[in-house]
């Protein structure tokens, strides 16, 4: 049974069909690319499976069953993640406060006194951020002070620690130089071995035949064709986004 | 920062080496503390322009530290409402005659509450109503920043010339004396030597640290100063955050008005017409930045201390009082420049 079933979604915002009649599968442990023009529905798509759509008609399944989200919480607790490409973090917190944001743990002090449980925070961020292979000294400084690809880390790691079965990466290495673009892709390899199921945003090819298994490419809405990574070539990629 | 990369399919990329972390730490450090290194500094300046002067200490003198004290009490108390609204990226511009309009409330309330149920519980009675009254405009503030998208600036631009106007009309355009007795002796009466209305501000000054650095609210404050839409994103309710928010800093404007009142046994809607502005200076020479998601209170009481030496310091050395102006003014100018470099040096991946 795949993890995430899209059977026959369409979504038209008034006269405009954004999407129509799309069907696609993500099994655990697989990278699905989505490719296409831009307004070729990538972005409408991810936003009907992560909730911040809801879709015309057609349904969402998550693991056989199927799912209606009103808003991404749900989805998120759902499982389903999303991560951004402008780097959703509050950049003068610290990891571990990244991680928890809007879910802050809280103990006591002095028996009474609720405070943020900052040890936990840091211990959990210590913790989920060495399972992404992502070493680092001082947990307490805020994320301004890492680079790019570590501050997608960190939004991954969240994902991650929050148990996410379904990570929806829209264009995550886009705001990012080369060898941070690597590290993300190396990230994804490891949420891959994990058995997360993971669906990939990206204009660059590269990115895309490094990281994916199958990719899905759209055009106007339509799905433009269905390719095993293994089986397929750049150019045919091209053409298909294209419609050449 | 690079990283060693080996081929995209590769499953290993070593971390970046935190390299420079060390000299950052420091800059960070001195940019942190530099609040307190002023304070530092100009007690030191005042301790030795006293000795040569006058053969007297400056800082070892009783009455000079509670008399800096009290007078730090009010734009204190603004600048901790202050603080909060700054570090969420906003700024409360009302809070000067939010604490008039308290004052105002504070003292007719009393007036007219004593004949009836005693003085103490008069003043207990007129403080919380004042405090109360002073958390509708906040409460305003608040809803027109959060539901209805007015930018913090001239929502509370609004709300100052409101708020301005209905003290005045309260107060007849005068001052309203108090006859409540106790009422002045709270505001100028002292237990083992330190005056109440200090004790008063610091318990509070206190809890306000707590609620910014212990709790989720506080948490939640920094994150949507910094990244509104990440803040979104993870699940915080900006809308009821930014509300209470200022109905908070309504409520230090509240609190700063009825002490004034203690303090002078009248009201006055023009109480907090000077300190708004030092509020606002408090927070920045504090180490908060204007475009928001930093800042602490503690930092912010450092400022308010550093306004007030300035201002009792220069007037103790007999120096023209319109030298205070300039002082403050260049303690502000040194403290953003302060604030920038440390910018430069260590976050200058914020305009990527």
């Amino acid at each position: 049974m795949p993890l995430l079933e899209v059977r026959n979604l369409s979504k038209n915002f008034g006269p405009v069909q954004a999407l129509n009649d799309l069907t696609m599968q993500v099994a655990a442990g697989e990278v699905v690319a989505l490719a296409g023009d831009n307004g070729a529905g990538k972005t409408t798509l991810i936003k009907a499976i992560s909730g911040v759509y809801r879709p015309s008609s057609g349904k969402v399944l998550l693991e056989g069953q199927e799912v209606s989200f009103s808003s991404p919480q749900e989805a998120r607790e759902r499982g389903i993640e999303t991560i951004y490409q402008d780097l959703a973090l509050a950049d003068n917190l610290s990891i571990g406060a990244n991680i928890f944001l809007g879910r802050e743990p809280m103990t006591r002090r002095f028996g009474f006194l609720p405070v943020l449980d900052r040890k936990k925070m840091a211990q959990a961020a210590k913790e989920t951020m060495a399972l992404l292979d992502f070493h680092v000294s001082r947990m307490e400084a805020p994320v301004s002070n890492f680079s790019g690809g570590q501050r997608q880390a960190v939004a991954i790691g969240r994902a991650v620690y929050w148990n996410a079965r379904i990570l929806i990466m829209d264009e995550p290495t886009a705001a990012l130089g080369v060898p941070e673009q690597r590290k993300v892709i190396s990230l994804i390899h490891q949420l891959k071995a994990q058995g997360r199921g993971v669906i990939f945003i990206s204009h660059n090819l590269q990115d895309i035949f490094a990281v994916s298994d199958r990719i899905v490419v759209l055009r106007r809405g339509v799905m433009a064709g269905e390719r095993r990574i293994a089986d397929t070539t750049h150019d045919e990629v091209v053409k298909l986004m294209v419609g050449g | 920062m690079t990283t060693d990369a080996p081929g995209p399919a590769g499953g290993h990329v070593s971390p970046p080496a935190d390299h420079a972390e060390k000299s950052r730490t420091v800059v960070q450090r001195i940019a942190d503390l530099r609040a307190w290194l002023f304070l530092a500094a100009l007690i030191l300046g005042f301790e030795v322009w006293s000795r040569m002067s006058f053969g007297g200490s400056f800082v070892i003198n009783p009455y000079n530290i509670t008399s800096i004290a009290i007078f730090a009490v009010a734009p204190l108390l603004l600048a901790t409402g202050q603080t909060f609204v700054i570090i969420s990226g906003g700024i409360d511009l009302s809070m000067g005659f939010i604490m008039g309009l308290a004052a105002v409330v504070a003292a007719h309330v009393i007036n007219w509450a004593t004949p009836l149920m005693g003085m103490p519980m008069a003043v207990v009675f007129g403080g919380l109503i004042a405090v109360g009254i002073a958390m509708i405009p906040g409460c305003v503030n608040g809803l027109l920043v959060s539901r209805l998208n007015v930018p913090p600036f001239i929502g509370t631009l609004g709300m100052f010339g409101v708020a301005r106007g209905v003290a005045f009309l309260l107060a007849g355009g005068t001052t309203v004396p108090v006859q409540n007795s106790f009422f002045a002796t709270l505001g100028n009466g002292r237990i083992m030597g330190i005056p109440w209305i200090v004790i008063v501000t610091a318990v509070f000054v206190l809890l306000m640290h707590y609620l910014l650095s212990q709790t989720r609210f506080g948490q939640h404050n920094y994150a949507i100063g910094a990244n509104a839409q990440a803040a979104r994103r993870a699940g915080i309710n900006i809308k009821s955050h930014l509300l209470r928010l200022y109905v908070l800093s309504g409520m230090c404007a509240g609190l700063a008005g009825v002490l004034y009142a203690a303090r002078f046994s009248a009201g006055a809607a023009q109480a907090g017409e000077p300190l708004l502005l030092d509020s606002v200076a408090a927070v920045v020479i504090g180490g908060a930045s204007l475009f928001g998601g930093s800042g602490t209170i503690l930092g912010t009481v450092a400022g308010a201390f550093v306004i007030a030496v300035i201002q009792y310091g220069l007037v103790f050395i007999n120096v023209e009082p319109f030298w205070q102006f300039i002082s403050v003014g260049v303690v502000i100018i040194i403290s953003v420049l302060i604030d920038q470099a440390q910018r430069r040096i260590s976050g200058g991946r914020q305009s990527e």
